[in-house]
């Protein structure tokens, strides 16, 4: 079998190196000397697991030959160049989106008619240097199909990621599992990027009356009432997510916190940002949600000043 | 007509410089700061920028060397009023006692250690630059009433606002200070966390039209929660917000509660979003803004610990 992972960020980096173990691994990187980098040195992969693959790397698609299954695992505000890079190749392959937020797939169709995945990963890494990338968290990928593609396929790459050593899991519907985890996303990443504190016991905790607990269940309170008003049953809800997440040990830096520290645009717009407008396609309020977007578009702003 | 300032702080210091040009008062300052209580001891307390002063002011860190006073004028910032007025207290035993103070509940801490209190409101602002030394940036009226539940007499709350006047800080004493102090919290309420949030200036802030709307529904919930006390404001927040964002007068101010969070000092968020909070659920009035405001700075500054 042959894969493709587009975009080789720490999600990215994890997909190719664990593929590389079940069949031929591809990359296509934004950056020349990245893809050079691979292709010389190989992806090394520590932490939970421990060891090198053998990848081949390129910056567009015409130097590789057709995948199978091509994974787009950018970020979110790279989603779209990504995709229109891809438009008019490798017209078998089934590609599958990772990105946070809601309508990836979507943003993809509008590139080309291929059969399409929706994904969502709770797994997580570090990437150390283009060459090396730490597994940090093995949660799993949830997967289903969007549009007219069968479950079946989606049940075939679950199996394929499975094999390569990482966990996934495929769902006839995906929206309730994307549902939860955008809902615990626009809440953990927002408080994170404001706060400045990573992922740890201050988001459980409730017992003083400013205790930030108390906003988080708020936060993820006003998104249970957006999914109820947008007619989705969750798959699991955004609060246990939240307290099992800081009951893990070692504090996560959620990928908001490291952009606003790194003064990087955040994905803001597309997490917090999709819960708003959700809300107001379904004629309910989410203020809080509206809040934190504002504050932290605001708080981008202040980068340039 | 003995007064002492507890608290030499920036607003402290315009009040204890000023009056001690008066030769009918004599002025005491109480300060932990030993270098600027010693400088204040040796030089003088000097203001410079709106206007040029060379006080006469005997400092202390200690309170036993406090005389007995007529006046107490407390200028700490609110987290300290407690610890202040309980140091103190003794020397105000035949007299009565203001407060300057940012925030809610500072009456109510003074008023478990003095008799007599009287409620106010001040708009002047400046800063430590050295020990004895402040800058004096913005000139501003001060509002004294009394304090409902422990008042100081009239005739008392009258002397210290001629004092004050005729020291060149203009003091009105009104029959309800509530409103003069109800206006200056919501606007500090809706506008200093903002700020530090954000990192951005005053009259950036404002011209951001996405955050204004933050603003103005933290404006909204405070004046919401003065109404349900039958507390008139003496002036519309939003005017004083719009005011001040204009180029001439404060538009590149940044908040002292953004220059807390930079110095990772404590602010004084617990005092004025959560002192709303905590008002709003005394009277029924629902706060959910604020609360989200006051645990985010809550969380900025745990993430120091």
């Amino acid at each position: 079998v042959r894969t493709c992972v587009v975009g080789a960020g720490a999600i990215g980096s994890l997909y190719a190196a664990h593929l590389a173990r079940v069949g031929d691994s591809f990359v296509l990187t934004r950056r020349a000397e990245h893809a050079e980098a691979l292709n010389r040195e190989g992806l090394r992969v520590s932490g939970r697991h421990e060891f090198s693959a053998h990848v081949r790397a390129a910056t567009r698609p015409e130097q590789l030959p057709e995948p199978d299954l091509v994974i787009v695992a950018t970020k979110t505000t790279a989603l779209e160049p990504a995709a229109a890079a891809l438009a008019g190749h490798w017209p078998d392959a089934l590609v599958m989106t990772t990105q946070n937020g809601l309508g990836a797939d979507e943003v993809v169709r509008r590139h080309g008619d291929w059969r399409l995945i929706l994904a969502v990963t709770f797994m997580s890494g570090t990437k150390h240097s283009d060459t090396h990338v730490e597994y940090v968290l093995d949660t799993a990928t949830w997967l289903g199909p969007s549009g007219d593609t069968p479950f079946e396929r989606a049940q075939e790459v679950a199996a394929l990621v499975e094999a390569s050593g990482l966990k996934a899991e495929a769902l006839p519907d995906l929206r309730p599992a994307q549902w939860s985890k955008l809902i615990f996303n626009a809440t953990v990443n927002g408080v994170a990027a404001l706060t400045g504190l990573p992922h740890d016991w201050h988001f459980a905790a409730e017992n003083g009356v400013s205790d930030l607990g108390h906003l988080v269940h708020d936060l993820v309170d006003e998104g249970k009432r957006v999914a109820a008003a947008a007619g989705v049953q969750l798959r699991n809800d955004p609060w246990e997510m939240n307290v099992l997440a800081t009951r893990r040990g070692s504090a996560h830096f959620p990928s908001m916190l490291e952009d606003v520290e790194a003064h990087r645009p955040t994905e803001v717009d597309l997490i917090n940002g999709a819960l708003v407008r959700e809300a107001e396609r379904h004629g309910v309020d989410a203020p809080l949600h509206l809040a934190l977007l504002r504050l932290v578009k605001a708080r981008e702003a202040s980068y340039s000043t | 007509v003995r007064i002492c300032v507890v608290g030499v702080g920036a607003v402290g210091s315009l009040f204890a410089a000023n009056l001690a040009r008066l030769d009918d008062v004599e002025v005491w300052g109480y300060d932990l700061a030993r270098d600027h209580v010693d400088a204040i001891n040796r030089d003088g307390l000097r203001l410079s920028g709106a206007g040029e002063v060379v006080g006469r002011v005997r400092a202390t860190s200690d309170p036993a060397e406090l005389p007995p006073c007529d006046f107490g004028i407390v200028a700490t910032k609110a987290m300290h009023t407690a610890a202040a007025i309980r140091a103190t207290a003794a020397a105000f035993a035949g007299g009565s006692v203001a407060t300057v103070q940012n925030g809610l509940g500072n009456e109510e801490s003074i008023a478990e250690h003095v008799e007599r209190v009287i409620r106010g409101t001040t708009f002047p602002a400046g800063k430590v630059v050295a020990p004895g030394q402040v800058q004096w940036d913005v000139k501003g009226d001060t509002t004294f009433g009394p304090f409902e539940p422990q008042p100081a007499p009239r005739e008392a709350i009258g002397a210290l606002a001629d004092a004050c006047t005729r020291a060149g800080m203009p003091a009105q004493v009104v029959e309800d200070a509530r409103g003069a102090q109800w206006r200056k919290v919501i606007f500090n309420a809706a506008t200093n966390p903002v700020g530090a949030l954000t990192g951005l200036t005053h009259g950036q802030v404002v011209e951001d039209p996405a955050l204004r709307r933050v603003v103005s529904g933290l404006v909204d919930e405070g004046k919401a929660v003065a109404a349900a006390q039958g507390i008139v404001l003496d002036a519309d927040p939003e005017e004083l917000i719009d005011h001040a964002a204009r180029p001439d007068v404060a538009y590149g101010h940044r908040a002292s509660m953004l220059q807390d969070v930079e110095a990772r000092r404590a602010t004084e968020v617990d005092y004025l979003n959560g002192g709303l909070v905590r008002f709003g659920g005394e009277h029924g009035v629902p706060t959910p803004l604020n609360a989200a405001i006051w645990a985010l700075v809550k969380g900025l500054e745990r993430s120091w610990e």
